[in-house]
């Protein structure tokens, strides 16, 4: 029981993670109809500059939790950049090209960045500073660090704020009509492209806060976490409907249980044919029966089928 | 003229929700003939289309067609046994040429596979000769011979209305299935269309016309049916239905004066 | 008459038969001396890399089938090269000690890759556009991570350290593996690698040809440009595309079978998603649906990292004295800003079909 519990806990921290991640694929592609392939070495720059600032800082004498929120501002700042500047670059001139075209310039944009990383912060594992106080505590037999409770409560109240966000001000109202028909919404007089710039740049400080989180949590940080981790909260996005907000974040939290829970158990369903390292497998099997047998996903009722 | 029904619909119904597009239609479609189907908007028409083409599949009754049942929903099924159509807003193949356009066409009645294509045996060059021959042919028969290279997506309305006409030749329909072919067209447009209509009824092939241009229907057709919020009310030859109250109600007494 | 589709290359040859003939014969004397002048030249490693690039285009002329002329985006391309490469690994290496024929394998590759790509196919064709395109992605990382743990508790794919000591490719009890003497020439195996590969990737541009200008190909096409219609041409979409993707992935299977006899070694590492991607890349920005361009995208993005993983490190050299950059990363970051580039200047690849060229032209109008 205590593991089964355990498992939760964990896959509840790996779901918030991806949840966060997911938000800003399903953002740009409910606003574009895009696959932003890049967003994942987002994630990876927020983390390597969050754990650079951090190492800076680590022996100042500042209380820890103040260093590692100068260190999510300057992550955040950094992927803001990052995130307007691909879209500037690499998407907005290609709005109206053939669909594969933005497509392999998102490709383009994830191998430079990773490569960028590769060349500023090398090839090495970097490990994130033990500067934050940690506690354990025990749940139903299963223990739960203070960073574990912080990374849930914070990934919450984030997309709580993103909520408020999209559905009460101007500018949310703005983003969902652009998503809903953007022509239409450029007719009301909303400057479209104000709106998705922003759009990348709100996702790209989601990921800067996903990349910290990751770095914390796992205590380390690499010019390739970007990648996987990026694909598994595509899957996330998709599986909760693509485009949809809630459906993201229901989707990155099912698709940590999942994990977890599916790591945990493989071995006993399979009679220990199959082990942990499987792991992976889950991700992409729940995907392709959730995308075979309830295409929309999971919350989706639009289906993105875009002309 | 032959009395042998080609099509003969029965209780079709379709519902979408609520609503029901389709409720209890039944009509029957001699063979040879120009058949109308007419009504305000949202009557229910292009639903029967569909339903009929297999894109739709009917919530109840039968479609009997040259004295078998057709299976619902499978469009492709609709086309060998011998349906064509051709869409309200326009769907051709836009970066295919006229000519390839008109050759997806043949692709029902043709057989050559993988092996066959690859190798060039003598039945797939001759079978290509053919295709290439009778696209040929529907091309000058619609009149659109000399843009037969030109890229569907770069002709002119009125031609990509005939090139999807030829297309729906190419499967060798034995009921072609037009959705309103005239929308659009100005007056000497529509007077082309009406004399290829009458052309295409000459060579053998019934046809089912589905119109808001009622002068067109009324001229054309051997016997028209009026749908209103999916019911028929009222099927007989044009000039009974011309002077049918039902009708003239439905259509709010104008259009048809 | 020329279906407009063809390219403007082949048109020009057919209509002078005499040009037709020459231009074939110059080329055909030119593919047969490249790798004598290449490995004159430019040394084993560059042939090598030749011999890399006629695989790929092998692999992007396949994916072709399935993106450019079906319109189906398979971001998974890459596991049926895996198929093909391992069955050809475990048939014909001590691993399980057997030793099976190639005539045998690559037939029996092509058609395992075939089968896989249909098992692939039926449940997600229903699927459109990015969602076709995540799941095949799925599937890719799939295979790839059973291949990485099948090797216990019985040992199938001996997991992420692969399959070693792989028989190389023997033709009429001839292996390629080491110098042939052939009418007092001697043919070293690298040279004779290239010919067979050629020889393949020939016969695939032959059989592509040919399908784009049938029945089928018709049929591809018509289905990427407006499935409903296609539909109602009387086109069985569903098995029209199944098709498409157990012809492009029989393709892949060929070239895998052909990698695993060439490298002697397979490992997972060798399908990675990014090679799925890179193939893809060869088919976008050659010229999605046309087949010159899609050898062009194939042959451009096997040279273009290694040019620049040659160039990167003595450039440097030059410059500045002394490698200030990491060479590897410096190649593939070049290597990302050109896709980026040539994308944002050539939307429709570098060598689009005629057919597209003139959607260009139309929608710039």
């Amino acid at each position: 029981m205590d593991i089964f519990v355990q498992q939760i806990i964990n896959g509840l921290v790996l779901g918030s993670i991806y949840a966060l991640v997911a938000l800003g694929y399903t953002m740009v592609y409910g606003i574009m109809g895009l696959i932003n392939f890049a967003h994942g070495e987002v994630v990876m720059i927020g983390a390597m500059v969050a754990i650079t600032v951090i190492k800076l800082l680590a022996d100042s004498g500042l209380p820890g939790v103040v260093i590692v929120l100068i260190g999510l501002f300057a992550a955040a700042v950094a992927c803001m950049a990052v995130g307007f500047t691909i879209e500037r670059v690499a998407y907005r001139p290609l709005r109206k090209a053939p669909k594969l075209a933005p497509l392999i310039t998102a490709i383009g944009v994830s191998i430079v960045l990773q490569n960028v990383a590769m060349l500023v912060w090398g090839r090495n594992y970097h490990s994130f500073p033990p500067i934050l106080p940690t506690s354990q505590h025990e749940i139903l037999g299963a223990t739960i660090t203070s960073l574990q409770v912080a990374i849930v409560l914070i990934a919450a109240l984030t997309m709580a704020g993103l909520m408020l966000l999209v559905h009460r001000t101007r500018l949310g109202r703005a983003m969902r009509a652009t998503s809903e028909n953007p022509a239409i919404a450029q007719l009301m007089g909303v400057d479209i492209d104000r709106i998705i710039s922003l759009t990348f740049v709100i996702g790209s400080a989601l990921a800067a806060l996903a990349g910290l989180m990751v770095s914390a949590n796992y205590s380390i940080a690499h010019y390739y976490m970007g990648f996987i981790l990026g694909l598994k909260a595509f899957t996330a996005a998709v599986l909760g409907g693509i485009g949809n907000l809630a459906g993201a974040m229901l989707g990155g939290i099912l698709l940590g249980l999942i994990e977890s829970l599916g790591a945990g158990y493989i071995g006993d369903l399979t009679g220990g044919f199959l082990g942990s390292h499987y792991q992976d497998v889950f991700a992409f099997f729940v995907l392709i029966c959730v995308l075979v047998f309830r295409p929309s996903g999971l919350v989706g009722e639009k289906v993105a089928e875009r002309a | 003229m032959s009395i042998r029904p080609l099509l003969e619909a029965r209780a079709i119904a379709k519902y979408f929700g609520g609503v029901k597009a389709l409720h209890d239609v039944s009509l029957t479609i001699a063979e040879g003939e120009i058949y109308g189907l007419i009504g305000p908007n949202g009557a229910g028409k292009t639903t029967f289309f569909n339903v009929l083409t297999g894109l739709y599949r009917p919530d109840g009754g039968e479609l009997i067609f040259a004295g078998d049942k057709l299976q619902a929903s499978a469009p492709h099924k609709a086309a060998r046994r011998g349906i064509a159509r051709t869409f309200q807003n326009i769907r051709l193949f836009g970066n295919m040429s006229a000519m390839e356009n008109v050759m997806v066409g043949r692709h029902v009645r043709t057989r050559a596979g993988v092996l066959g294509a690859v190798l060039h045996n003598r039945k797939t060059v001759a079978e290509e000769a053919a295709i290439r021959r009778r696209a040929e042919e529907l091309l000058h028969y619609v009149d659109i011979a000399d843009r037969a290279d030109d890229l569907a997506k770069h002709l002119s309305y009125g031609d990509q209305r005939r090139l999807e006409i030829a297309r729906a030749l190419a499967t060798d329909p034995k009921l072609l299935a037009l959705d309103e072919p005239a929308a659009g067209m100005n007056g000497a447009e529509t007077g082309e269309l009406r004399l290829l209509i009458e052309g295409i009824r000459k060579d053998g092939v019934t046809v089912l016309l589905i119109e808001h241009d009622v002068k067109l229907v009324m001229g054309l057709c051997d016997h028209v049916a009026v749908l209103d919020y999916g019911q028929k009310i009222c099927e007989d030859v044009p000039a009974v239905v011309q002077k049918d109250p039902r009708v003239i109600e439905a259509y709010l007494g104008g259009e048809l004066a | 008459m020329n279906a407009p589709t063809r390219p403007i290359f082949f048109d020009a040859l057919r209509r002078n038969k005499s040009t037709a003939i020459a231009a074939t014969v110059a080329l055909g004397i030119v593919l047969a001396a490249l790798p004598f002048l290449i490995g004159s030249h430019l040394g084993n490693s560059w042939l090598r890399i030749l011999d890399f690039a006629l695989l790929y285009i092998m692999l992007a002329l396949g994916l072709n089938i399935v993106v450019g002329f079906a319109g189906l985006l398979d971001l998974g391309y890459i596991a049926f090269y895996a198929v093909g490469a391992y069955l050809y690994a475990l048939l014909a290496s001590p691993h399980f000690g057997l030793h099976l024929p190639v005539w045998l394998i690559i037939p029996a590759g092509a058609a395992l890759s075939g089968i896989f790509g249909v098992l692939l196919g039926a449940p997600t064709l229903r699927l459109r556009g990015d969602y076709l395109a995540i799941v095949t992605l799925g599937f890719g990382e799939i295979v790839r991570i059973f291949l990485n743990n099948l090797n216990a508790p019985i040992n199938i794919t001996n997991g992420p350290q692969g399959i070693s000591g792989i028989d190389p490719i023997r033709l009429g009890g001839v292996t390629l593996a080491k110098p042939i003497d052939f009418l007092g020439i001697t043919v070293p195996s690298l040279h004779a690698y290239y010919y067979l590969f050629l020889a393949l990737a020939l016969l695939i541009v032959f059989i592509t040809i040919r399908l784009e200008n049938s029945r089928i190909g018709r049929a591809w096409v018509a289905i990427r440009e407006d499935e409903i219609a296609a539909k109602a041409c009387g086109i069985d979409t569903r098995n029209i595309k199944l098709l498409a993707f157990a012809m492009g992935a029989s393709f892949g299977g060929v070239a895998g079978g052909l990698f695993a006899g060439f490298q002697a070694f397979v490992s997972p590492e060798s399908f990675s998603l990014m090679e799925s991607v890179m193939v893809l890349c060869m088919v976008v920005l050659g010229g999605m649906g046309n087949i010159p361009g899609v050898i062009l995208g194939g042959v451009l993005l096997t040279l273009l990292p290694e040019i620049f993983r040659h160039g990167a490190g003595p450039v440097q050299q030059a410059i500045f004295g002394k490698v200030l950059l990491d060479p590897e990363a410096l190649r593939m970051l070049l290597f990302g800003l050109a896709l980026i580039v040539v994308m944002l200047y050539r939307p429709a690849g570098l060598w689009p079909s005629t057919t597209r060229r003139r959607e260009f032209r139309g929608d710039a109008a």
